[in-house]
């Protein structure tokens, strides 16, 4: 098996909606590959059949050559697909430290017991899941931000620990939704750098969606297309650039933000 | 052992504050400087302290919001009576017994209720607390609606002083561990939480028959210091007492948990001397704590030597 991941015929409806219809898509082993399209497209939805949050009324999805369709989410995570969200979703009250120490669960290995009677064993797992912790939280420099809650980082920190907080949980595939909202260029180029230094240092797959074209365009080794719930197109950054029916896809959008005056 | 390398001194002065509390007030019981009136109140506060702790773990460390708690605890309080009173079992057993079956009730109550979310979980574990009332009414074994008298008079301070502890020690130790931080994201993001690999359905049983288990052993300390159990004692109103005590103390915070049981058993021993305008006054202390205090006495932090310490050291600067 050359691909990690393998979707066909996906579909999905919400009451009379197509959010997902027929679709279509493939990630190699290692590759960086990029999910565009306008507002409204179904973007989200994939991944949210993929993650297991939806199920899909149709159609499969291989998953390191196993079916993983219709599992729960937590399930899935343990397959080893792990992703962060486009509106934030932190566990907020709790520190930087303890949202990634969360996301550690599955390589916890002393029992309740031993944490209720509090054994030898549950101290030196406690160690080695908060110094895992700390070296992720100092990968993405939030070292010193270690005892924040989570709700008090800027913006540009808490997606960035949503990230540190969705490699603890030590995926094989990543899928980050919208990452660079709401970053200024600075901050989008650090992540840039940031996400394809990760992809190499974890050995990971990753599939993204983004509306900042030049993160895509600079980062993504393939693209594809979502309009209206179906892919549109896929290929190489240059050739969707290219690509007549994507610029109508996207002018179309902009000629709509015109006459609605936004 | 780790567990004494880490922080001996903070283990020995809170053995030594333990050791302290509890000779003070054998000592007091022992040469009848408390006067029974006044072991009845401990006793309702020892108790209270047990099942606010306990509820807490489910309403506020989950925050799974249950009404049912009167209900466990009446289980305990049944199981445990039959145990010395029908198969003259030693007490220990008893409470072993009354815990048991109140975990094995929380179980089963868990597993298709616990799918439910808010106002739904609310409105089944009320219907639970009411099931168990009125089916404990209407078995003749048991007595029915006059209940149980005669139960021997067996709970003590020791059995009291050790099943606070007991519950407190476990419930903390287990708050403060992985298993706790996975059930805490539970409270946090339902979603997110399953999205990181955390089974949130087990760890929500698994609060669930914990909190349970501990009601069960209030209920038997319950039934064997005050003689007599009836159906109507685990009403709607004792689990809502309890429920108070937890939003009071603070959603997710055991020695906020501690603190609110202590203060509620309190306030309403001293109303108690003015019975027409007890529960006026109950209520107005209530509302005036949460117009001032909405996130509880204690907010979701915990009393520790550490905050201690980080006081002392913002003073100095
Ligand atoms: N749970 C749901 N119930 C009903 N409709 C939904 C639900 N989730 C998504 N939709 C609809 O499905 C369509 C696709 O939504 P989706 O969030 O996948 O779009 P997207 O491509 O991620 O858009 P954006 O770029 O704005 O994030 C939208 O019309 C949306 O309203
Ligand atoms: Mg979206």
């Amino acid at each position: 098996m050359n691909n990690i991941l393998e979707i066909n015929h996906l579909t999905k409806t919400f009451g009379g909606l197509n959010a997902v219809s027929d679709v279509n898509m493939y990630i190699e082993k290692g590759e960086l590959v990029g999910l565009i399209g306008p507002n409204g497209a179904g973007k989200t939805t994939v991944f949210n059949l993929i993650t297991g949050v939806y199920r899909p009324n149709e159609g499969s999805i291989l998953f390191d050559g196993k079916s993983i369709g219709g599992l729960s989410p937590h399930r899935i995570c343990r397959e080893g697909i792990a992703r962060t969200f486009q509106n934030i979703r932190l566990f907020k009250n709790l520190t930087a430290l303890d949202n990634v120490k969360i996301a550690f669960h599955k390589e916890v290995n002393y029992s309740l017991l031993s944490a209720v009677f509090r054994t030898n064993r549950f101290y030196q797992g406690e160690d080695q899941i908060e110094q895992k912790a700390l070296e992720l939280l100092e990968i993405f420099q939030l070292g010193d931000k270690r005892n924040e809650l989570a709700s008090n980082l800027p913006y540009g920190e808490q997606r960035r620990l949503e990230i540190a907080r969705a490699l603890a949980t030590d995926p094989k595939l990543l899928i980050l939704d919208e990452p660079a909202a709401g970053m200024n260029p600075q901050e989008t180029n650090a992540l840039t750098e940031l996400i394809h230094w990760v992809r190499g240092q974890f050995n990971l797959s990753v599939l993204l969606i983004e509306h900042d074209m030049s993160l895509v365009m600079g980062l993504c080794e393939r693209l594809y297309v979502l309009n209206y719930g179906q892919i549109l197109a896929s290929g190489l950054p240059e050739e969707i650039r290219n690509n007549p029916k994507v610029i109508e896809a996207y002018l179309g959008e902009e000629v709509t933000k015109v006459v609605s005056g936004s | 052992m780790e567990l004494l390398k880490r922080n001996p001194a903070a283990l020995f002065l809170k053995i030594l504050i333990l050791a302290g509390i509890f000779s003070a007030i054998q000592y007091m019981i022992s040469f009848k400087i408390l006067s029974t009136y006044y072991q009845m109140t401990l006793t309702t506060l020892c108790l209270n302290i047990i099942l606010a702790v306990s509820l807490n773990l489910i309403n506020g460390f989950t925050g799974q919001l249950s009404l049912g708690h009167a209900g466990f605890m009446s289980i305990g309080a049944y199981v445990s009576v039959v145990f010395t009173q029908n198969l003259d079992a030693p007490f220990l057993l008893a409470l072993f017994m009354a815990c048991l079956g109140a975990a094995l009730a929380g179980l089963v109550i868990g597993i298709p209720t616990l799918r439910l979310r808010g106002d739904y979980l609310a409105i089944a574990t009320l219907g639970f607390g009411e099931i168990i009332r009125i089916i404990l009414y209407n078995i003749e074994a048991v007595g029915g609606a006059a209940g149980i008298t005669g139960i021997p008079k067996l709970t003590t301070w020791p059995w009291l002083f050790g099943s606070v502890v007991l519950t407190i020690l476990v419930i903390n130790n287990l708050t403060n561990s992985s298993y706790g931080r996975a059930i805490v994201s539970i409270r946090e993001d339902e979603v997110a939480s399953e999205l990181m690999g955390i089974n949130i359905v087990n760890y929500k049983i698994l609060a669930f028959i914990v909190g349970a288990m501990f009601a069960g052993l209030a209920g038997g300390l319950y039934a064997h210091f005050f003689y007599i159990i009836k159906p109507n004692t685990f009403g709607f109103m004792k689990s809502f007492d309890v429920l108070v005590m937890v939003v009071l103390g603070g959603l997710g915070s055991t020695s906020g948990a501690v603190i609110a049981a202590i203060f509620v058993t309190i306030l309403s021993t001293v109303l108690q001397s003015f019975p027409e305008l007890r529960m006026v006054l109950y209520a107005m202390v209530l509302i005036i704590v949460m117009i001032f205090r909405p996130q509880g006495l204690m907010g979701n932090k915990e009393l520790s030597f550490k905050i201690l310490r980080r006081k002392r050291g913002e003073a100095k600067k």
